[in-house]
């Protein structure tokens, strides 16, 4: 199959390249821009490791092609630290509140999570929850993934992060 | 696991999309959020040799009011009827059911025209359709057509929609101020197809049921218009012999399928129990 050029912003950096109709836009997040913190998951669209951010949206890269990708702004796991290269507050918290064990799914749920707090600043327990469900992990039955988002929204908003009692 | 070679194709105009499947005939298919398409190519379940992508399509997004109807574009994403102030005030079950869709991700993606349009029995739309009397807007080489969404499911992925066909609108009379509404749906996890689903729209008047529809998800290899059963609710205070005998009247119609979801049997069972829970709750919000 001919292989189309594509363009497009990854992190806020152009990234082109060729792709086959067929290439999935993960193949060519990882392979193509070389940027392998995007993970492959279930590839049926199921687990969201794959997650990225594409115009807005989260989206899961194994279920969309690479050429449809042509002319979009995209931001992945590399794309979320500080300009000075600290850690966002997303990152922080995850670090914090022990919120990964294997970490495979980390950055679908950080990418995922970026996206809910933008939309929602301040979520509650069951919208944080509600709003990650596309996202599975396998290690930390979610508790603490929760809690690393709810002390990413306090950070953001310049409250200080109370942990529930448990 | 990537899907086998095809061509790819982005019409910019619902005609140059039609002329492409016209052109290209069977080899064809048109590709709208592809949550459902691209997995089927990756499993080889589906192998189409052109793939006609309907993003570049600007006219088929967009939900809009026209007199007592709401138009809703084909290619308007679940995510946008969730954001959709109009859906929330006018339609509140088509917003209640489209948070029960897959999961975020897949609705920033999924759109209302490929759910309704793929006649897969285990999407929620066509059932809700059915309940809402909507009808679809089917544009093709020989020019457009209205079918009501009654009338657009045959079989499993068997639809009104002829080759070179393109779903590119459904229209959706308003219900009456003040009716009730409810989508049930039973599933194993976030994300998946119903075990059963029921969703009932209705109004009260004088603490009876006055007029109610009710429609079934995955319980046959369409979607259900459980008439006898609404039969069975109007003109009572849905007590509890008006709740069994609706249950009851849908099981009847009901033919599932035995797979992972649970036996036949089982899957009837429950999907009575949504009937009667759709009843209860939409009959609370009646006003």
């Amino acid at each position: 199959m001919p292989k189309t050029h594509i363009t497009m912003k990854v992190n806020g950096s152009e990234v082109e390249g060729l792709a086959e109709p067929r290439t999935l836009l993960v193949h060519f997040l990882r392979e193509q821009a070389q940027l392998t913190g995007t993970h492959i998951g279930c590839e049926t669209s199921h687990c969201g490791a794959c997650t990225i951010d594409i115009d807005g949206m989260s989206v899961k890269s194994c279920t969309m092609l690479a050429v449809q990708a042509n002319g979009a702004e995209i931001t992945t796991i590399e794309g979320m630290a500080n300009a000075d290269g600290t850690l966002s507050p997303l990152q922080e918290g995850f670090r914090m509140m022990h919120g990964l064990q294997c970490g495979f799914c980390t950055p679908g749920m950080i990418i995922r999570a970026h996206r809910l707090l933008k939309e929602n600043p301040s979520p509650t327990e069951a919208e944080i929850r509600a709003g990650i469900s596309g996202n599975i992990c396998r290690c930390t039955g979610y508790q603490n993934i929760v809690k690393a988002i709810q002390y990413a929204a306090a950070k953001i908003n310049g409250v200080e992060f109370q942990e529930a009692a448990e | 696991m990537i899907p086998g070679p095809f061509d790819y194709h982005r019409p910019a105009s619902v005609g140059d999309a039609v002329k492409l499947l016209a052109d290209l005939g069977d080899e064809a298919r048109p590709l709208a959020g592809g949550h459902s398409l691209l997995p089927m190519m990756k499993l080889r379940l589906a192998t189409p040799a052109h793939l006609i992508d309907l993003h570049g399509i600007a006219g088929l997004k967009g939900i809009c009011r026209d007199g007592d109807r709401i138009v809703i574009g084909a290619m308007t994403t679940q995510a946008e009827l969730l954001a959709s102030a109009e859906i929330g005030e006018r339609l509140p079950i088509l917003h209640e059911t489209a948070l029960l869709i897959a999961d975020p991700q897949v609705r920033y993606r999924g759109t209302l025209g490929g759910n309704v349009a793929n006649g897969d029995p285990g999407n929620d739309m066509p059932a809700l359709m059915l309940a809402l009397d909507a009808s679809y807007r089917l544009e093709g080489p020989n020019g457009a057509r209205e079918v009501a969404a009654r009338e657009f499911y045959q079989g499993a992925y068997f639809t009104a929609l002829e080759p070179g066909e393109i779903l590119t609108g459904i229209s959706i009379p308003v219900p009456p101020a003040g009716h009730g509404y409810a989508y049930e749906k039973l599933k194993r996890k976030v994300g998946d197809y119903a075990t059963a689903a029921a969703g009932v729209v209705l109004t009260m008047a004088g603490g009876k049921v006055a007029s109610c529809v009710i429609t079934l998800t995955n319980l046959h290899e369409t979607p259900l218009l459980a008439t006898d059963a609404a039969n069975a609710v109007i003109g009572t205070t849905l007590d509890d012999a008006a709740l069994k005998a609706a249950a009851s009247a849908a099981r009847a119609i009901m033919q599932p399928a035995s797979d992972a979801r649970g036996p036949a049997e089982y899957r009837i069972h429950v999907g009575g129990i949504m009937v009667m829970r759709a009843l209860q709750r939409a009959a609370s919000r009646a006003s």
